[in-house]
């Protein structure tokens, strides 16, 4: 600042001394003196130069706050110019001097009386903007004056302020009454009392979810689309946002309002033509779709949303992140525009990466061949994620446009033939992809993407690449020299690719036993014993010990057909895009998440639904919409974003051989719990739109909702403890593991079959009184070391006793057993022991009882009635040669 | 609503903050300027920004960021908007709208945005209503101001706020009653490797300069308004007279205002008024490369190509271009690999042409990406998209103005890819 300020000095030298630069020149010492001798001077001019001075110093950050009770002084004058001054300096610094300040209020009182109304307005308006406790009570009277007064101006002036003071006291324009008055603003006669009173009313809503100050009838309804007509373009936005919160009561009120708001649409304002799109597409679901009007309606929303487009890059990049909500919700409004998205070269950055989105979403049959044209130029761009990004859709096309697969893949290998490193590992990567999609299609591709093996550096191209070589290992006559070529290092890779490695070679062992058993060896020592990891370590071991058991089994898991990946990628959960399109042009529209996951200001938020549809809203709400990675807003089963797509694939194809534990290695046993495996992969595997056919299923009561609800015990009730218990795909894998060994991939995204089954598995009736329900399975054998687990709860003698029944499936005797309740929502608790004092031999089951007391720790859990348990019980395991 | 602005110059350094609710402090903009300093290019940096507390939207414009600071859920295409808006104030101020400018005259630009927002609220945004309120300086009054000690505050109420038609002021007087009509279209288009059009649209503007007494009421009608499909017009036009009739119908603002931008979409044909025929090599193993040229007129109805001017972002590697422009002068910033050529009026018994060769370091290898070319250009008394306008009628007032209607098409954002 310095610098510039002696800059603007140099500069002043140059002539420039007609200009308000002047005013920084006091740097000197004692400028804060002079000043105030010449704020204190008799002439008007130079109290108004120094008042300008105090100003220009203050908008550049100087503290000239000790001037106040001069600057104050100032005040009481006719000089228009010299009072705004001194109101600009007042709202500044009121709050570092707030005693001082009171010495203002007799002048601001008086302005509020004066017969000119821009006065008046002038005084209430920077009365609001003092934020001092001590003159808001002053405030009071003159802001009541002035909600009521003739002139519009200072309406409209006040009801604005109105918002001020809530801001900065809310109890007391409650006490007072202000609220009230500001609701009858809403049918001033005049559009921008209207507007301003509903922009107040709307920001004090945001911090009052619930109090119902919006509260909108066909008669206000009627009072804000008049005023819509004829009040300011922001006056209209805000109408058209208050609007949106309106359910009309039937189609014809639906229509009518469209039919009002449509030609706003039109308007140059790009914030009115977006919220004007909002109010449509809101209300748009309540139109019958056979109704001519509604395809009128579709046909007008497309124009303004391509003008949009031509707008500023800013402009563009907001448009653009609500339009890929509106072709996600109705794609029929902009199939037609596909051109519109094409990318110019000196587009900045996010414009690119949104249109590109876009250009998939509205990929189709009709269209492939130019978007694949244009994605094959955007290929050759210099800015390297784009030319990523640009080659990930090409990926994501062919898995959208089954006929243009083909097409793709081709122009995947021209691009691969560019040798550009990064191009040919991103290839590689969608590469696998297609592969996922359309199995035993494209394979003659692989020739050429083993040349590239060596430039590979980048852990995901290297992860797939692997991936392919495994998967098609019985076609590639070198196979094996490639993954040893891999294995060389295979310490220093990431874990991502140790794991695919280990997998491949397990492949390569089942599909080329012969030859390759040093191999598989070799990975398997140096996944076991020479790794830190867990995950690595415990997929090292069942492999192992699947293949030192039974190869045939070890085939059917490792190699077991994979279900295709999802065609449609990327796509917003329902429930939370109906959310959004009723939040079009918001924050929350830029983000792609609701409102209560980020907006500070807002709290609580009501979610909002759209109206009439009715089918897709019982969609289940996603786990966490709240956590910042954007990732988890996806359902389980779609592909979260781009970035994910393939740590998604990766996983749907790893997890299956990391839920089962290593079978007990007696030869009894393993061919069940081999049965037990497969059939589990199957399930787990499953399509996300089935529930798979799960081994594990019990008839859990899926209560609240179910009928069997017996009235409340006194003290708790049914609607906190009863329903399932466990059921996150966080549950399952600490029953017998220890934690430790929990893969990491478990947690992650993982496939809608896999959560669907956790959920059934770990879910088991919890009904009160009467009711006693049977014992349902909580940890099955396979899962457990042999150690299964079934129980129930119930209320014996006005105890909550957990009623369990402990079968030992394994070959070997267990003892010590244990019990330890995790965190959850009730509290609860064990009130005493476990008390299982006999060892448990095999094939042997006990019955035990262990009394809960509720006055444990309690953690909120999702759902509220998952409960985690973890068993330490230790088996002394034999360990077959 | 809106909480402060900040605004940013090309080297990081705030140069002005204004807060209209309470004090956000500047260090809110250190999280503006890791994005900035991630972002590759000035224009790379994301519009919306999310920090702790605040977000942060910003628009660039002349060089400098507008950065508004809001805190809770607020329309952000509302802030850039309104950020525009500002920045279309302070140049219609202050003639141009650059840092040094806005120094000069900060108590201005202070009391502007004083009126502009109130704690938030949009309040002021019409030009016309802000001069009556803060009146723009002039080297003149300016000169006046310092002499005499009086005002840039004007003095009387801000009437065009309460009027019915708030963007014109009451009273308005001229001599010479005249109203300009400027149609000015532009193409966007991209041109693939081959010349045949990917994609091409027209945006489309109706600038007016109106300097008319008292509240004329004017009616302008189109020889074929079906062009005007998808259109926005300026807040004066009546809606229900253009839709029933096709004419528009309005009381316009005083002094110069966009009425209307229109857009003719892809859809409809769009001529292309120029061909290039291109070819730019580089050869494996080679340290040359060449480049040779051509443009010639294609669409023009017969009207000229002129103020061409052709620029191509060159592929990094090459180092300097040896080329020979048939007219015109070309320049080749090796830093910025920036090659423009300014050619004038083409002229279709002599087409320009550039050739020549370029030269890549030695031992690089053949550069990856294909060079976009970006052409400008403008062909008077045209507007492409074929729009005319049948009539301009004045009512309301009984004097007769001058009326003027001028075409001009230029090219937007036209780019052929090699």
């Amino acid at each position: 600042m310095q610098e510039w300020a002696n800059q603007l000095c140099e500069n002043r030298q140059f002539g420039s001394k007609m200009t308000d630069s002047k005013y920084f020149t006091t740097t000197k010492k004692g400028e804060i003196f002079e000043l105030k001798a010449e704020l204190n001077s008799d002439k008007k001019e130079k109290k108004k130069e120094a008042v300008k001075k105090v100003i220009a110093s203050m908008t550049v950050g100087k503290d000239v706050s000790a001037l106040f009770p001069d600057v104050v002084n100032c005040m009481q004058t006719d000089n228009l110019e010299l009072k705004k001054l001194v109101y600009l300096y007042l709202m500044n610094y009121a709050k570092s001097q707030p005693d001082m300040a009171i010495m203002a209020v007799n002048t601001f009182v008086k302005d509020c009386e004066d017969p000119n109304p821009l006065i008046r307005a002038l005084a209430v308006r920077t009365m609001g903007c003092i934020r001092v406790d001590k003159i808001t009570e002053y405030l009071c009277e003159p802001l009541r004056k002035c909600l009521k007064d003739e002139d519009p101006y200072v309406r409209k002036t006040a009801a604005v302020c109105v918002a001020k003071l809530h801001d900065i006291n809310a109890q007391l324009v409650e006490d007072q009454g202000f609220l009230d008055t500001l609701k009858d603003l809403i049918s001033d006669s005049n559009p921008m009392v209207v507007a301003n009173a509903v922009a107040a009313l709307s920001e004090i809503a945001e911090s009052h979810p619930n109090s119902n100050l919006l509260d909108l009838n066909p008669q206000t309804i009627n009072k804000l689309l008049t005023a819509l007509n004829e009040c300011t373009e922001w006056g209209q936005i805000f109408i058209l946002d208050c609007l949106a919160n309106y359910t009309p009561r039937d189609d014809r009120e639906s229509q009518s309002i469209c039919e009002r708001v449509t030609p706003r649409l039109s308007h140059a304002n790009s914030a009115v033509v977006l919220s004007a799109v909002k109010v449509l597409m809101k209300f748009m679901e309540m139109l019958p779709k056979d109704l001519d009007y509604y395809g009128t309606l579709l046909k007008k929303l497309a124009p303004p949303l391509v003008t949009l487009l031509s707008a500023e890059p800013e402009l563009q990049y907001v448009a653009l992140r609500n339009i890929n909500l509106i072709v996600q919700r109705r794609p029929e409004i902009l199939k037609h525009e596909m051109k519109v998205f094409f990318v110019k070269y000196n587009d900045p950055i996010y414009v690119k990466l949104e249109k590109l989105d876009i250009m998939i979403r509205l990929a189709s049959q009709a269209n492939i061949a130019q978007v694949l044209a244009e994605l094959k130029e955007y290929a050759t761009e210099v800015d390297v994620d784009f030319v990523r990004k640009a080659v990930r859709a090409i990926g994501r096309c062919a898995i959208k446009v089954e006929q243009s697969a083909e097409r793709c893949v081709s122009t995947l290998l021209d691009l691969i033939q560019t040798k550009v490193n990064y191009v040919v590992q991103e290839a590689i990567v969608v590469i696998k992809d297609i592969f996922r999609k359309y199995p035993n299609k494209y394979e003659s591709v692989i020739a050429t993407l083993c040349e590239n093996l060596d430039s590979l550096d980048e852990p995901e191209a290297r992860a797939a690449m692997i991936w392919i070589v495994g998967e098609y290992a019985e076609r590639i006559d070198n196979a094996d020299e490639l993954l040893e070529s891999f294995l060389e290092g295979f310490h220093d890779e990431s874990t991502q690719v140790q794991l695919q490695l280990l997998t491949a070679i397990v492949k390569l062992f089942l599909k080329k036993p012969t030859e390759t058993q040093e191999l598989v060896q070799q990975v398997l020592s140096l996944a076991t014993q020479d790794s830190d990891n867990p995950d690595l370590r415990d997929r090292g071991y069942i492999y192992w010990r699947l293949l030192s058991t039974d190869p045939v089994a070890a085939k059917e898991v490792v190699l077991a057909e994979k279900p295709l990946i999802s065609e449609e990628t990327d796509l917003i959960e329902p429930t939370l895009l109906e959310e959004l399109i009723c939040h079009i042009g918001t924050l929350a529209s830029v983000y792609h998440k609701p409102p209560s996951a980020f907006v500070e200001g807002s709290r609580g938020v009501q979610h909002k639904r759209l109206a009439g549809s009715s089918g897709s809203g019982e969609s289940v709400e996603s786990p966490d919409t709240g956590s910042a990675a954007g990732v988890s807003e996806a359902p389980p089963a779609v592909i979260p974003s781009q970035g994910d797509l393939l740590g998604d694939l990766l996983n749907l194809d790893l997890t299956p051989t990391t839920t089962g534990p290593p079978p007990p290695a007696s030869t009894g046993m393993q061919m069940g719990a081999m049965d037990l495996l497969g059939g589990g992969l199957d399930s787990l595997m499953g399509d996300e739109s089935e529930p798979p056919p799960i081994p594990l299923r019990t008839d859990t009561p899926q209560s609240p909702q179910l009928p069997h609800q017996s009235p409340s015990p006194p003290d708790y009730s049914p609607t906190e403890l009863g329903g399932d218990l466990g059921g996150s795909p966080a549950m399952g894998a600490p029953f017998g593991a220890p934690p430790a060994t929990m893969p990491a991939s478990f947690n992650a995204p993982v496939s809608g079959g896999l959560d669907d089954l956790f959920d059934l598995a770990g879910g088991v009736g919890m009904p009160m009184g009467a009711y006693n329900p049977p014992k349902t399975l909580w940890l099955p054998a396979m899962k457990a070391k042999g150690l299964e687990i079934s129980g129930t709860f119930v209320r014996r003698a006005g105890v909550i006793q957990m009623e369990m029944t402990l079968n030992n499936k394994a070959m070997s005797v267990m003892s010590d057993f244990a019990i330890q309740f995790n965190r959850n929502s009730f509290g609860l608790a064990p009130a005493g022991p476990l008390q299982i004092l006999t060892p448990l031999s095999p094939n042997q089951s006990i019955e035990a009882a262990l009394p809960l007391s509720t006055v444990g720790p309690v953690m909120k859990m999702e759902p509220l009635n998952n409960l985690q348990l973890t068993f330490p019980s230790v088996t002394n395991e034999k360990t077959a040669g | 609503m809106i909480h402060s602005l900040f605004l940013i110059n090309a080297s990081g350094d705030i140069f002005l903050e204004k807060h209209w609710k309470s004090v956000v402090s500047r260090s809110v903009c250190d999280y503006f300027f890791e994005a900035q300093e991630r972002a590759t290019e000035p224009e790379n940096v994301p519009p919306v920004i999310p920090t702790p507390h605040h977000y942060l939207i910003s628009v660039l414009r002349h060089r400098i960021y507008f950065v508004a600071v809001i805190q809770s859920e607020v329309p952000p295409l509302f802030v850039i908007e309104f950020l525009h808006r500002v920045v279309d104030t302070f140049q219609d101020y202050f003639g141009v709208c650059t840092e040094a400018a806005i120094k000069d005259n900060v108590v201005v630009v202070y009391e502007l945005l004083e009126e502009m927002l109130d704690n938030g609220f949009p309040l002021a945004t019409e030009s016309n209503i802000l001069k009556e309120l803060i009146k723009p300086p002039t080297i003149l009054r300016t000169m006046v101001n310092t002499i005499t000690g009086s005002t840039n505050v004007g003095e009387q109420l801000p009437t065009g706020q309460l009027s019915v038609v708030p963007w014109r002021r009451t009273g308005v007087k001229y001599t010479n009653n005249e109203a300009y009509f400027d149609v000015v279209e532009e193409i966007d288009a991209i041109i693939d490797k081959s010349g045949s059009t990917i994609t091409a649209e027209i945006q489309g503007v109706i600038d007016a300069c109106v300097k008319l007494t008292g509240m004329p009421d004017l009616t302008l009608s189109f020889m074929n308004p079906r062009l005007l499909d998808d259109v926005s017009f300026h807040p004066c036009v009546r809606f229900k007279r253009w839709e029933a009739e096709r004419i528009l119908s309005f009381i316009p603002p005083d002094g110069n205002f966009r009425l209307l931008s229109y857009h003719v979409s892809s859809q409809n044909l769009v001529a292309i008024p120029v061909y290039v025929k291109h070819n730019i090599t580089f050869r494996e193993g080679s340290s040359q490369g060449r480049f040779d040229l051509t443009l010639g007129p294609k669409q023009t109805m017969g009207k000229s190509v002129e103020s061409v001017l052709v620029s191509s972002q060159l592929p990094r590697g090459v180092l300097n271009a040896n080329l020979n422009p048939s007219q015109g002068t070309y320049t080749f910033d090796p830093v910025t690999k920036m090659l423009s050529w300014e050619v004038g009026k083409i002229n279709p018994q002599k087409l320009p042409s550039l050739k020549g060769t370029m030269s890549l370091q030695a031992g690089a290898s053949k550069p990856d990406e294909n060079p976009t070319i970006n052409i400008q250009l403008k062909i008077q008394q045209m507007a492409i998209s074929g729009l005319k306008v049948n009539r301009l009628d004045m009512y309301g007032e009984k004097y007769k103005p001058f009326k003027g209607i001028k075409y001009m098409t230029k090219a937007g954002k036209f780019q052929v890819r090699t």
